[in-house]
């Protein structure tokens, strides 16, 4: 058993008859490299440990949190808890996960190639970062930060109610910002690669899609308003999905806060949309074979061809639906359990990305959106985000458009997808996603 | 929190390897949360956060380490992590003096939340949900959150600097759902300000449930935006968020002096209509992004950014300040004792002008009149920023009329700045915000007059 696993188990097991105590410790140690001019901007090193301890007595829950593992601290911690109890309201649906019978998979999610690797080389690697997007085009002056980072976390989670489980990862990353001049605007972009292990980072692919983004947005203009067919970039339909994942959580669903509330069964997607949350698949960088209440993960199915097959759940929401827990109990140490999708997915297409322009023939790819926390209302269904891009015309890319809007509502928007490309990517926030079309969409500009 | 004598130590642990600069940042935070949704206290949680975070600087190299562990053993170990950026040795033990640093205080705090009894707190979430509840069947859902704060800080650096600051915040806020024949609609209410239970004196929970529920029910007639440039008026106290995007953050000296700000350069030279006056100060009392000492142990400043539409200045923080030796103004800022800490707003504001805030209205045509926004995002080196509109109007012949659905607005910073055509004579703060750069979020505020942007603004919506 791992020490914070040990940790955990012992509050768990301070539970007192006709209560109900839930532990999690998380620690991580993280490492970020920021390079600028060919010098080291900020090096951090650091470790990070928290606890979050639920109790559950007479249909009350009570929480408490730490950022810290002392001996003291803890004892406080589930005194809170305890003290916080009865403040809530009764509900009969409370309590704990209990065992379901689901062994959790075997996931081999940690890289000792990078807990050994050597600091002088991370340094190098942010360096080397900014060195390579410098040389890809002559229109880059300059490049805002180029960075690398690193986390090897461990989480482990124990109940009184027999769930005990733990399990660790590594994850590294490196980004750059490029920034692109044409003598009258600035233009930024952005690239990045992200991996398990340092030594396959792909400095090359990060500094040539940052290139590429950035360039091929000199000289945008903005374009007049018309309704017309979009490409998402994966990485952008991977945030369109990650709200549509959101609308399908158990927690939104019981309390009436999802447009999709009452949908299952139904088509709510054209039928070349399938989805699926599985963090069970190591690829995913949101991998864990456990949820946050201890609960094996699993491969749910969301979307199946167009057909809404199912929500997820945590054990409350599915208390609640009289249904049982999907494993998709999300939280850090300092919140408990909420609902959500780790490693969605989309089934890939038929067709590759340069077909799915011809496909489209004339309209736009969306390389990146802004405002999604300000012009998407998840219960109304409302979306409009701003958008850069470039213009599609006769099934090739043409010029660049910025400072316009894309909007639709998120139900016509899945119903409304034309095209899904075969070129699936697993991105750094655990999703995999590709390029989709998606018509009938407002562009406002002009 | 620690003593000198063992802020001495760090310090000169810190720079044993040849650090120029050093710096220890302890914080010690406890928060408390309650939430009701779906008709009940869903649970009140309670959160505690206490660590050091040390900062050494070596020619333009940072390096940080953090621990939530303030025993000397552990602070020294940090000194030692973030010191060894330091490539040449030599640096020798160095003793720094520290002399305290005081400053007058933003306000006092009359009653520390940490005094009254959750019980109390968990009423005001009923008290909000009763009222949202009885405007209306078809108010469906109703959340209501309370949440208080206490921060306490301490920041001494090899400069001498010695300061500490206490800051309490207390915030409540109300959401709706209304559902009609269109769907579903959604209603926001919040306040927050840096005080403490003497907020609830100040605000009354039952109309900010009321005024949340009745926000959602008015939507329920909401038709889709607009889709393109139309005049837009903004409602006092509500679009401070847009200055904030449209040149605030690009008025911040570390994106600035990397060349990623459209502002870059612009200093003296008109960036806006001549009726904007532009301040950004963590000084004022009460408010959501005030407070006595910045992250860095810098008094609290009052900066006029934008005067009469000339750009007077951009905001520093220590290493940007000193790079380019100019003056402290105050907004180094971070997130926690886990982060670096970089410039960021405190409360940004526009002076109020001189019309009648009606007759702008009046004077209006056809365009959208906008009541509440909710966010917004910029690109700062090209200056386009988006911002949400949360409830709207359509403005035809000088008279607002239909609610208008949920969107975004789009515009270029300078340009917009530039097309201000009317400042109304009043003023409002808005709704407190959580401000986000670089993946860490900060308490700020903003606000300003009634205002219009005849052109340059395009409405994402979907109506042509």
């Amino acid at each position: 058993m791992s020490d914070i696993l040990a940790m955990a188990q012992r509050v768990a097991d301070q539970a007192k008859p006709g209560e109900q105590i839930e532990a999690m410790v998380s620690t991580g140690r993280r490492t970020t490299v920021r390079a600028y001019q060919g010098e080291v901007e900020e090096l951090t090193s650091a470790g990070s440990a928290g606890i979050g301890i639920r109790v559950v007595r007479d249909g009350r829950q009570g929480f408490a949190y730490a950022g810290s593992l002392d001996a003291d601290v803890i004892a406080e911690t589930l005194a809170e808890a305890r003290d916080n109890v009865q403040f809530a309201e009764v509900d009969e649906f409370n309590g704990l996960a209990l065992p379901d019978g689901v062994t959790p998979v075997d996931l081999d999610l940690y890289r000792e190639e990078l807990v050994c690797f050597d600091p002088q080389r991370k340094v190098e690697l942010a360096l080397e970062l900014e060195r390579l997007t410098l040389s890809v085009d002559p229109r880059v002056k300059g490049v805002r930060v180029a960075s690398f980072s690193d986390t090897v976390g461990e989480g482990a989670v124990a109940t009184s109610t027999g769930l005990a489980a733990s399990g660790r990862g590594t994850f590294c990353y490196v980004s750059v910002s490029p920034l692109a001049d044409d003598g009258d605007k600035t233009q930024i972009g952005y690239g990045f690669d992200v991996s398990r292990d340092p030594n396959l980072l792909d400095l090359g692919k990060a500094a040539r899609e940052a290139v590429e983004r950035t360039v091929r947005m000199i000289g945008a203009t903005k374009p007049a308003s018309r309704k017309l067919t979009v490409v998402l970039t994966a990485e952008v339909a991977a945030d369109f999905f990650a709200i549509i994942g959101s609308m399908l959580g158990g927690d939104v669903v019981v309390k009436g806060r999802s447009p999709f509330a009452d949908r299952l069964g139904d088509v709510i997607a054209s039928p070349k949309v399938s989805l699926l949350d599985d963090p069970t698949n190591p690829l995913s960088f949101g991998a864990d074979a456990v949820d946050g209440e201890g609960l094996a993960t699993r491969r749910n199915v969301l979307i199946d061809s167009g057909r809404l097959n199912a929500f997820v759940h945590n054990s409350y929401t599915a208390r609640r639906m009289n249904t049982v827990s999907t494993g998709s109990a999300v939280r850090g140490y300092s919140s408990t359990p909420s609902v959500g999708c780790m490693a969605m997915a989309i089934a890939p297409g038929t067709i590759s990305t340069p077909d799915l322009y011809k496909f489209v023939g004339d309209g736009i790819l969306v390389q990146s959106v802004s405002g999604l926390h300000s012009g998407v209302n998840p219960i109304s269904g409302d979306f409009s985000v701003g958008v850069e891009g470039v213009m599609i015309r006769g099934g090739e890319l043409g010029e660049a458009v910025r400072e316009a809007t894309i909007a639709s509502t998120l139900q016509r928007m899945l119903l409304d997808i034309t095209a899904v490309s075969s070129e699936v990517e697993w991105l750094p926030g655990g999703d995999a996603a590709a390029p989709i079309a998606i018509s009938d969409i407002s562009l406002s500009g002009a | 929190m620690i003593d000198e004598a063992l802020a001495q130590r760090v310090l000169a642990e810190a720079t044993k390897a040849g650090g120029s600069w050093a710096e220890i940042f302890v914080e010690d935070r406890r928060n408390t949360n309650a939430v009701l949704d779906d008709g009940k206290v869903e649970e009140m949680t309670s959160g505690r956060s206490r660590g050091a975070g040390i900062r050494v600087t070596f020619g333009e190299t940072t390096g940080f380490a953090h621990t939530a562990d303030l025993s000397e053993a552990s602070l020294l170990q940090a000194a030692a992590a973030a010191g060894a950026v330091a490539r040449q040795g030599g640096g020798g033990v160095k003793t720094v003096a520290f002399s305290p640093r005081s400053a007058p205080k933003p306000n006092d705090v009359a009653v520390l939340p940490e005094t009254i009894g959750k019980a109390e707190k968990v009423a005001l979430l009923q008290r909000a949900n009763e009222a949202a509840r009885s405007q209306g069947n078809a108010i469906v859902q109703v959340s209501a959150g309370y949440g208080d704060s206490r921060r306490r800080i301490l920041v001494a650096n090899t400069d001498g600097v010695w300061a500490t600051d206490d800051q309490v915040r207390s915030l409540f806020r109300v959401s709706a759902v209304a559902n009609g024949d269109t769907g579903m609609q959604t209603g926001y209410e919040a306040n927050g300000f840096m005080i403490g239970w003497e907020f609830f004196d100040r605000i009354d929970v039952e109309e900010m449930g009321r005024n949340a529920a009745n926000q959602a029910l008015r939507k329920l007639m909401a038709r889709p935006a607009p889709s393109g440039e139309l005049p837009v008026v903004i409602k006092q106290g509500s679009g401070g968020v847009l200055f904030h995007e449209a040149c605030g953050h690009g008025l911040e000296a570390d994106l600035v002096s990397k060349g990623a700000s459209v502002f870059k350069d612009r200093v003296g030279q008109q960036v806006a209509s001549p009726l904007v006056t532009l301040i950004d100060t963590a000084t004022m009392p009460d408010e959501w992004g005030s407070f006595t000492f910045d992250d860095e142990g810098h008094a609290a400043g009052r900066n006029t950014l934008i005067e009469n539409g000339i750009l007077t200045d951009y905001m520093w923080d220590h290493l940007r300040s000193r790079k380019l030796g100019h003056v402290q103004t105050g907004n180094g800022r971070r997130q926690s004792y886990q982060h670096l800490p970089m410039v960021r707003m405190t409360n940004t504001f526009v002076t109020a002008g001189a019309t009648d805030p009606d007759s702008i209205v009046r004077d209006t045509d056809h365009g959208v009149y906008i009541a509440k926004l909710s966010g917004g995002q910029v690109n700062t080196a090209t200056g386009d920023f988006v911002f949400g509109m949360s409830e709207a109007y359509l403005i035809e012949n000088g008279e607002i009329t239909h609610p208008l659905r949920d969107g975004n607005l789009i515009g270029n910073g300078p340009q917009v700045l530039m097309n201000i055509d009317v400042l109304g004579n009043d003023f409002a703060m808005g709704s407190p915000g959580m401000c986000g750069k670089d993946g860490q979020g900060v308490p700020v505020g903003d606000g300003q007059p009634t205002l219009r942007v005849p052109v340059g603004l395009s409405i994402g919506g979907t109506a042509s």
